[in-house]
């Protein structure tokens, strides 16, 4: 019991994913900084920003549903740090919990939801569009993402562990290296890029177009477990890429360990340019691009899991 | 579905000034905008007419932070235009220099906010960091990064130093190649292009409608650049005008970035000149006599105007601007409406709108905070038609008569 306490609380769970997440997220900002030409914050800049949401006030808005206001960040966080423990616990102690992948799927359907829910209920113009933006986006990525997710499942013989997906990989090589897997790959980073509402799909919090959209009325600790929530996203969707297709992370020898946050990094590294190099597409673009390309190109990905390839 | 209004500024992270468009939206579509201006009221034409010409046009330079030399260009033309003074040649060529530098960084500006606003900040960075290079010209030719003070009836305030030319040509080369890469870049970036392409289309008919100017209406197919219209200064160098005919966002950019190459050229072309062309740069001019002038010059944004009625003083009695915007944000209701909302902000950023510029107008609510119906540019026509009849054949100025009553 006290050690799913610890996992759930400390490692890999809350403290770990937040932390980490903010170092992650000044990652994130750096890289973004130096293909801008730019110098970019100093290391602790998520922290201060984090710190200092949490001293300000909260503001609520008068003749609004004042209790899902307040609900949606915290039950998003909840789902957000769950998240992080499962994947963090395959991650790092290659414990499972048994049907953990349809867990994860249900969780982060839970963060979208108390997103729009938490958006709707203030009201305000720019939040509703936003909360229409999120709930299209979520209807557009989510079957590719369970697609993506369908092919190791297959391909470790109809397993939905992620620890058995890890020994299926350990015995039989990474998912990756197979035609399925490196398709599924692909589509998977850029569902991750939508999931975690960074362009090109940042179309639900377009900062220039509708000022935050789903985030406008939040302020102070409220708006800091929404962006904590989001950087600890930088945390375990990386991690669940390289779980599910690249033979997770061994503790062996150094070698391997630093195999393992090398391939974190690589994977973070690469939805950081690619956040870089493209501007945000319009709602309607993106349901195209997810409905006529990425989740037929997820489905051959299965098709091809099925034949064996 | 039912209407939804959003109110888009007056303070929105799109718009840089404070202005209000009042967008309303079916699910993503706008079907209807309307504007409101008159949050940036400063009174440049008011101040203007209790300061000397030469102070004047140093006001008028203030008019806006980004094309700060086109007002004063418009203003040296329209008081020039009074007594027809001539300009010496190096003066044209340094005119021409410092306004084709500011076309240059206004449109890199630009450039750079338009990628902003689409969510390509790598764009806005990167076009900013080009723009750089030329404000450091800027200040090793005037002295200032920005507000060149450059501009004198008759003539420019400061010779050019032709030691500066081997310094600048390696900044043109760099413009030249980058503008070509991201020309490329747009052309081939197929996400950049879905975004651009087709969108916000403003028709040749609805352009000359709305009397839109400058790269506006060049995107449209309509053909005008006063640069090439009105001659002047402008004569002295060749340049083509570059017209696209599609109206939409993709093309503003294309012309924008194809205007960057031109104006390159030009500045070359000067560069050229600088060495051949000695003498004066200053025809001072001591008395503009009783009349009144006009001055036209092609701004970045399209066309500004000035307007100066002189009485003989060393003030004006009237000094009118109309900035290129004036006749360019009103085109937003024939190429927002029907479009989704997403497309209509950048639609709005790709006029390039200048909104504190435009408005020497202030907003008059009564006291139930209702508009009063008023027809500015009536008013405007009228108070200068009063002022024609005040003064005609009167060689004493305003506030003579005062002192007389």
């Amino acid at each position: 019991m006290l050690k799913y306490l610890f996992y759930l609380l400390v490692f890999p769970g809350f403290l770990f994913a937040s932390v980490f997440g903010l170092i992650v997220g000044w990652i994130e900002r750096k890289v973004s900084a130096r293909v801008q030409f730019r110098v970019g914050p100093p290391f602790f800049q998520n922290f201060y920003d984090v710190f200092k949401l949490w001293g300000k006030e909260i503001i609520l808005i008068r003749n609004t549903p004042y209790f899902i206001f307040v609900i949606a960040p915290i039950i998003a966080f909840a789902t957000v740090i769950m998240t992080s423990t499962i994947v963090g616990m395959t991650f790092f102690y290659g414990v499972g919990i048994g049907g953990d992948l349809l867990f994860i799927i249900y969780l982060m359907v839970i963060y979208s939801i108390a997103l729009i829910l938490g958006a709707s209920s203030t009201g305000n113009v720019y939040c509703s569009i936003g909360a229409g933006r999120e709930m299209k986006m979520l209807i557009s990525d989510e079957l590719a993402f369970i697609l993506v997710i369908l092919v190791p499942i297959i391909q470790a013989g109809y397993k939905i562990d992620l620890t058995q997906i890890l020994a299926y990989q350990s015995a039989n090589g990474m998912i990756i290296g197979s035609a399925s897997g490196i398709i599924a790959f692909i589509v998977g980073i850029l569902c991750l890029q939508a999931k975690m509402g960074m362009v090109p799909f940042d179309i639900a919090e377009a900062e220039t177009e509708i000022v935050e959209g789903p985030l406008m009325e939040y302020s102070g600790p409220l708006l800091a477990f929404w962006k904590l929530a989001h950087y600890m996203m930088y945390v375990f969707l990386p991690m669940l890429l390289v779980i599910l297709f690249w033979g997770g992370m061994s503790f062996a020898s150094f070698g391997s360990i630093m195999a393992g946050i090398g391939k974190y990094l690589l994977i973070v590294v690469l939805m950081i340019l690619i956040r870089n190099t493209n501007p945000r597409v319009r709602i309607d673009s993106a349901i195209n691009f997810f409905w006529k390309w990425a989740s037929p190109l997820a489905l051959i990905a299965v098709i091809l899991a099925i034949i064996g390839v | 579905m039912s209407k939804c209004r959003i109110p888009l500024g007056p303070f929105h992270p799109l718009l840089e000034e404070a202005e209000f468009f009042d967008i309303k939206v079916e699910g993503e579509k706008v079907v209807d905008i309307e504007m409101e201006t008159g949050w940036m009221h400063r009174g440049h034409e008011k101040i203007s007419e209790t300061k000397s010409y030469t102070q004047s046009i140093f006001l008028v330079e203030r008019i806006c932070g980004i094309c700060s030399t086109s007002h004063p260009f418009a203003a040296a033309h329209a008081m020039e235009d009074v007594d027809n003074v001539e300009i010496p040649e190096r003066a044209q060529y340094i005119r021409i220099f410092i306004g084709e530098m500011e076309r240059i960084h206004s449109h890199l500006l630009w450039l750079g906010l338009a990628g902003h606003f689409i969510g390509y900040d790598t764009l806005w960075m990167w076009a900013w960091k080009y723009r750089e290079p030329v404000l450091q010209i800027f200040e090793k030719v005037s002295g200032n990064r920005n507000h060149y003070a450059m501009f004198r009836v008759g003539g420019v305030s400061r010779d050019f130093d032709n030691a500066l030319i081997p310094e600048i040509h390696p900044t043109l080369d760099m413009l030249e190649k980058k503008m070509l890469m991201i020309a490329g870049a747009a052309q081939d970036d197929p996400v950049l292009r879905s975004r651009l392409k087709g969108v916000g289309v403003l028709t040749k008919e609805a352009a000359i409608n709305y009397c839109a100017t400058g790269p506006t209406a060049r995107a449209s197919g309509v053909d005008i650049d006063v640069r090439r219209d009105d001659g002047l200064e402008y004569d002295l160098v060749d340049f083509p005008v570059r017209v696209l005919h599609n109206g939409d966002v993709y093309d503003k950019l294309v012309v924008r970035v194809l205007e960057i190459i031109d104006s390159v050229n030009i500045v070359r072309q000067c560069l050229e000149a600088f060495p051949k062309v000695g003498g004066e740069y200053l025809n001072k001019v001591k008395h503009i006599s009783p009349g009144e002038g006009i001055g036209r010059y092609e701004a970045p944004r399209g066309e500004v105007f000035h307007y100066i009625r002189s009485d003989g003083s060393n003030r004006p009695l009237r000094h009118k601007v109309r900035a290129p915007s004036f006749s360019n944000i009103p085109t937003y209701k024939a190429s927002c409406v029907g479009i989704p909302l997403a497309d209509a902000l950048i639609t709005l950023a790709a006029v390039d709108p200048c909104y504190c510029c435009t408005e020497r107008s202030i907003r008059v609510v009564d006291k139930n905070n209702k508009k009063l119906e008023h027809n500015l540019l009536t008013m405007s026509r009228e108070k200068t038609a009063n002022l024609k009849k005040a003064v005609a054949g009167s060689e004493k100025t305003p506030i003579d008569r005062i002192f007389e009553d």
